[in-house]
């Protein structure tokens, strides 16, 4: 049986391939549905507007002065320490929300639609990231402010976009591990304890909130893999000063180990999930 | 959009030898179906038959364990990208963002199956118009009442003007009045040509919207056909005379027996509620039935038509309840139940 169909965009249905331009179209679709639930409910973006206020706050007012103490300073000297290492954390905990959001939404009548659309599942994937990146940069930015606010100081302003974009793709990368424990996982709970039983020991094992000379020295063997202080270095570097290189690739490294793994496996937990 | 069809009058929806296995359970047991273009095809069953594991599997949303399914010609396993644009899928719960207004529902669905931003926009207002949402259209979905999120949900699925429809159990969970709605705008939209597989669990509902009835049950076919065929099957329709005086329902019954319809199955008297039961086949026979009752100088109170329950249809069609195995069910029970 032969029946042919061609809709007004020219894309006959004999044809099972999706063009690119298409994808774009339908990714830029579910981008606007994810934009506008912002709008629907702007309660949504306080997390990336007051994390990043209440950790600077936190970090700096609470821990500042002693940590600044060995850093052989105070809390000025903390400051310049964790505003970048924070930054580290930043696209760690937007993408642990993209998991929660996902599951949440995966209940939801309106994934079966999707589903049984002639799109690309991907679609559905890339563009909950994108939105998620678009929040990440918002953080990113009130950071900045409320660093700059409590006393840091920026030595390269080109470094500190790169630090920023080097934050959002390792986010980026982050989201994948998350959207497939979205997509795994029974409920938006578990992904939620998952998420932070991952998360805690990743985050304090790292030299973003302290340097790690004083860890003994098996942790300081588990921190000098942890990509978060790769991160955490390369972001120091490239705002203040110091060295950029290792880190760097370390954290590029990582991004596109856990993106090349992560991405391929979400998507295909994403279209056999019944 | 333009619609080349080689094959008009043939087979919309086919499926051969269906199964799927969930571990030990069997939701669909090898299911044969055949639906014709154009048509609606009911699927009546009780919860857990395996109707919406039929209605996933056809789109695309599931794989089925062995067994081959085509829809407008495309393989279900095969070819799922053809088989997507040609279809509309409505499901058992409301298929659309609900925090979303309902034009931007439709608005991204529109973008979804590649119409420009235009007609994208143009597709929205004309759906919305239709299925009288155009009030509600920059309202987010969520604040919809339930018969106004199922139309929404329908017009969702008429956006890629789509050659066969699924309904999966359009108006559960909806007061008789939204339940009428849903049906109106179901039977406009066949009116369309639109082939449409729809799922029910209400004898009724199969009768007013399907031509055609797949009656399942534990994942299997029991009884397939015309909805006339199996109606003279299962007893059809009856119609509950009362008479004004309560004295005249033996003359009634009597007159009703005498009247030698054939195919006018038996006439049973209900003294306590003062009503006759007479089972029909057809709107010739009910007009039949009237003419004769006034003949006699019988005046009548009050007429009403009943249809089988789903209940009673199954155990018409395969002498045992709904959802329950074949032996438990007493033989003495089928007389108390059957019309």
């Amino acid at each position: 049986m032969s029946a042919v169909t061609v809709n007004s965009a020219g894309v006959s249905a004999a044809d099972p391939r999706i063009p690119l331009r298409n994808h774009l179209r339908h990714t830029g679709a579910l981008i606007r549905r994810n934009l506008l639930w912002i709008r629907q409910d702007p309660e949504s973006m306080f997390d990336a507007i007051l994390f990043p206020v209440i950790f600077t706050l936190l970090f700096v007012y609470v821990f500042g002065g002693s940590i600044g103490q060995s850093l052989g300073g105070g809390q000025e000297a903390y400051v310049q320490y964790v505003v970048p290492g924070l930054l580290a954390m930043m696209g760690m905990n937007m993408a642990q929300g993209v998991g929660t959001g996902f599951n949440t939404d995966f209940h939801t009548g309106v994934m079966d639609r999707f589903r049984s659309l002639p799109i690309g599942r991907a679609s559905v994937l890339i563009a909950k990231i994108s939105v998620e990146m678009m929040r990440m940069l918002v953080a990113s930015a009130v950071l900045m402010v409320v660093g700059v606010l409590v006393g840091f100081h920026i030595h390269h302003w080109l470094g500190m976009l790169a630090a920023i974009g080097l934050s959002a793709v390792f986010g980026s990368a982050l989201m994948w591990v998350f959207l497939t424990l979205g997509v795994t996982m029974k409920s938006a709970q578990s992904v939620q304890a998952m998420g932070f039983l991952v998360l805690m020991p990743l985050q304090f094992g790292s030299s973003i909130f302290a340097p790690t000379q004083s860890m003994p020295g098996w942790l300081q063997n588990f921190t000098d893999y942890n990509p978060l202080s790769a991160l955490a270095d390369a972001a120091r570097g490239l705002m203040v000063g110091g060295p950029v290189a290792h880190g760097t690739l370390l954290t590029l490294a990582w991004s596109v180990g856990l993106t090349a793994v992560m991405a391929p496996i979400s998507i295909y937990k994403f279209r056999t999930k019944t | 959009m333009t619609r080349i069809d080689m094959n008009s009058g043939g087979t919309a929806v086919s499926v051969r030898g269906l199964v799927k296995h969930y571990g030990e359970t069997k939701a669909l047991d090898g299911v044969d179906l055949d639906v014709r273009e154009g048509t609606v095809m009911g699927v009546l069953g009780p919860n857990g038959a395996g109707k919406t594991t039929l209605v996933r599997i056809l789109s695309t949303l599931l794989a089925p364990t062995s067994g081959e399914a085509t829809v407008a010609g495309y393989d279900v396993l095969r070819q799922p990208r053809q088989l997507r644009r040609v279809i509309g899928l409505t499901g058992q719960y409301a298929s659309v963002d609900e925090k979303l207004p309902g034009w931007e529902n439709l608005y991204m669905i529109g973008r979804l199956l590649d119409l420009s931003r235009k007609d994208s926009r143009a597709r929205a207002d004309e759906l919305l118009e239709r299925f009288s949402l155009t009030d509600a259209a920059k309202r987010p979905a969520s604040t919809y009442s339930g018969g106004m999120r199922r139309r929404l949900d329908l017009a969702a699925s008429m956006i890629g003007h789509p050659q066969v429809l699924f309904l999966d159990e359009p108006t559960t969970g909806l007061d008789p009045r939204t339940r009428m709605e849903v049906w109106d705008e179901v039977k406009s939209m066949v009116g369309g040509g639109v082939t449409v597989l729809l799922t029910t669990q209400y004898m009724e509902e199969a009768e007013a919207l399907a031509s055609e009835l797949t009656v399942v049950d534990h994942g299997k076919v029991v009884a397939g056909g015309a909805i006339d065929e199996l109606k003279a099957r299962v007893g059809g329709r009856a119609l509950r005379i009362r008479p004004a005086d309560p004295l005249q329902l033996r003359p009634l019954a009597r007159a009703l027996d005498d009247l030698g319809i054939t195919g006018l199955a038996t006439v049973t008297v209900d003294v306590e509620s003062g009503t006759v039961l007479v089972p029909i086949l057809s709107d010739e026979q009910l007009t039949a039935v009237v003419g004769a009752v006034s003949a006699r100088g019988i005046v009548i109170a009050s007429i009403t038509t009943e249809l089988p329950s789903l209940d009673e249809v199954f155990l018409s069609l395969t002498g045992h309840r709904a959802g329950a195995p074949q032996d438990s069910v007493p033989t003495h029970d089928r007389e108390e139940v059957a019309v």
